[in-house]
């Protein structure tokens, strides 16, 4: 099934013109309203009118995570701020997040995007849809509710806690699609599982994302759940999810909204555009996009693209599910966590010292994070209410900066010495899935 | 009358204790008395012994975080309610025990207790008003 036959199987050469005349638009608009890109593309000497062919993005200056996060909060912000309707949030790589907004026309497109992508996936309005990534700042469970209610679908909006009760309303009010973590989705077919309700279940689409997962998960998952699982794309800096899509008949690739976003495959290292088929770093430039419009920003992410026309009869050309990344940034239950955010944050805290080490580990099918906080001479109190004090006191701390409920473990000096080698702040003991 | 006990912080690992004893026992540093606190991801461990700067350099110098901390070696008549006693003089006047712990050896007749109290200067004086025995550091290293 296809949402927006229009434009999801428009002729290339019908989606390159359409392409290069909202680059222009963009590029305008952004040299003209945006604070950040009028200094960016005056240094770069980049004028709108160099943009005359879709190959002139190459000449825009790329723009990163630290670019945003330098003219935070509304440094990016092409509209005065009585336009912008909605605000969302994402993981800023030190202290703060980093801020989006929306004007009535972006709520709009996003929710266009997402009703694409759940139409692809098998999403009709005959569904009862059960939304359960964490309502709040974060983009997902908004952007998604968007889009499913356009197409129609009942919406649940269970949110990420509290498995017991989301099983509840799934068997109760007969959901029969999910939105959520691929972890996530393990663990409630787990827990359905356990509680013997597995037969009550009448799900039939799974739309997972926010973290990377390998087809053996969604092998397993479509079993556990009884569900046709697929993967989608997103980042809150580029819109939030609705970036990029499987279509339920083929399952191999995310077709990305091309008529919305510019996509280029760079290398990472000499900022080289590579060619189709190439694995490189995946660059994204908003093309329709009016509160924040972003202009070939490196999204750290690893993949592929192939602009062959798929059995769907979609010309949107595919990605790669995301193979990795180009920084140290980790996921833990969809959550992005930025090593120096831990860094920064334990700086904050008087006692503690700048020696500690990130241990991602899994809990069942969920990811969970130790932080191993060193006891050196003056976080050591002789007092043990004391110490468990301060150990409280750093995992509230951490909790709030990162999102994130973590442990924390207090260790010895050398034990974090003998890991760290050359400053290596991070143990990944998970396996890939 | 203060005495100097060390602290170490442990991580809740086989080996670590037996270590902190290896160090000690290889440069002569005696231990008197010693407490073992824990929860668990940590412990912290509590000990007199006859030399302190030369038991906090040895551990220091093996990578341990160590601290010194203040306390009181109490003299307790070695019979049943001995140590109420000495508790009541302390109740009385409001005063708040952080932790204890016995020693193994005696002091004469007495048993002897580390206690480890907020508002030592206070304490002090509460005990000596009840007729309590502190000992002097010096003399709790030498036991």
């Amino acid at each position: 099934m296809i949402w927006d036959r229009k434009h999801e199987c428009m002729s290339r050469r019908a989606l390159e013109s359409l392409q290069l005349e909202r680059l222009k638009e963009t590029v305008s608009r952004a040299f003209e309203r945006s604070p950040f890109y009028h200094q960016k593309l005056g240094d770069a000497r980049v004028r709108p009118s160099d943009i005359a062919s879709l190959h002139d993005v190459r000449k825009l200056p790329f723009t990163t995570k630290a670019d945003m996060r330098s003219v935070y909060p509304y440094g990016l912000f092409a509209v005065p701020l009585k336009e912008v309707v909605r605000f969302h949030t994402s993981t800023g790589t030190t202290g703060k997040p980093t801020v989006v907004g929306y004007t009535r026309n972006d709520l709009e497109l996003w929710s266009e995007l997402c009703a694409r992508i759940t139409v692809a996936a098998g999403v009709t309005s005959d569904d009862v849809a059960q939304v359960a990534f964490h309502y709040g700042v974060f983009t997902g469970a908004l952007g998604f509710q968007g889009g499913l209610e356009k197409v129609g679908a009942s919406v649940i909006p269970a949110s990420a806690a509290n498995t017991h009760r989301q099983l509840m309303l799934m068997q109760d009010l007969g959901a029969t699609a999910l939105l959520c973590t691929p972890s996530y989705a393990v663990h409630l077919g787990e827990a359905a599982h356990e509680a013997g309700m597995r037969k009550k279940i009448k799900l039939r689409w799974g739309l997972f994302g926010a973290e990377p997962w390998t087809e053996q998960m969604r092998g397993e998952i479509e079993r556990d759940l009884g569900l046709s699982a697929t993967d989608n794309y997103g980042l809150s800096e580029v819109i939030g999810p609705g970036v990029s899509g499987e279509c339920e008949e083929c399952k191999n690739g995310l077709h990305i909204a091309e008529d919305h976003f510019i996509v280029e495959i760079i290398d990472p290292e000499t900022l080289e555009t590579l060619d189709y088929g190439s694995q490189g770093e995946l660059v994204i430039t908003t093309l329709t996009k009016e509160a924040v419009p972003l202009l070939r920003f490196r999204t750290g992410d690893i993949t592929r693209l192939n602009p062959e026309l798929c059995a769907c009869g979609r010309t949107l050309a595919r990605m790669d599910r995301v193979r990795g990344r180009t920084d140290d940034m980790l996921i833990i239950r969809g959550v992005n966590i930025f090593p120096s955010q831990v860094e920064s944050a334990l700086l904050e805290i008087e006692e503690t010292g700048p020696h500690y080490m990130i241990v991602a580990y899994r809990e069942g099918a969920l990811d969970a994070l130790e932080i191993w906080v060193e006891v050196s001479g003056r976080l050591f109190s002789d007092k043990m209410k004391e110490l468990q004090a301060v150990e409280e006191r750093i995992a509230k701390r951490l909790e709030s900066v990162l999102g994130l409920s973590v442990k924390i473990k207090l260790v010895e000096p050398r034990t974090i010495a003998r890991c760290a080698g050359k400053a290596n702040r991070v143990m990944d003991l998970r396996e890939t899935r | 009358m203060k005495v100097k006990q060390l602290s170490i912080f442990l991580e809740n690992q086989s080996g670590r204790l037996a270590e902190v004893m290896d160090a000690l026992g290889k440069e002569s540093v005696n231990i008197r008395a010693l407490s073992l606190a824990d929860t668990s991801g940590f412990g912290i461990l509590r000990l007199i012994v006859n030399d302190v700067a030369k038991g906090h350099e040895v551990l220091r110098a093996k990578g341990f975080t160590v601290r010194e901390t203040d306390v009181l070696a109490i003299e307790v008549p070695d019979k049943p309610g001995g140590l109420a006693g000495v508790l009541a003089a302390l109740a009385e006047r409001g005063i708040n025990i952080e932790y204890m712990y016995a020693f193994v050896g005696k002091s004469g007749e007495n048993a002897v207790v580390i206690f480890r109290i907020e508002n030592a200067d206070e304490a002090i004086k509460a005990l000596q008003a009840g007729g309590v025995k502190i000992m002097a550091a010096q003399d709790v290293y030498a036991l």
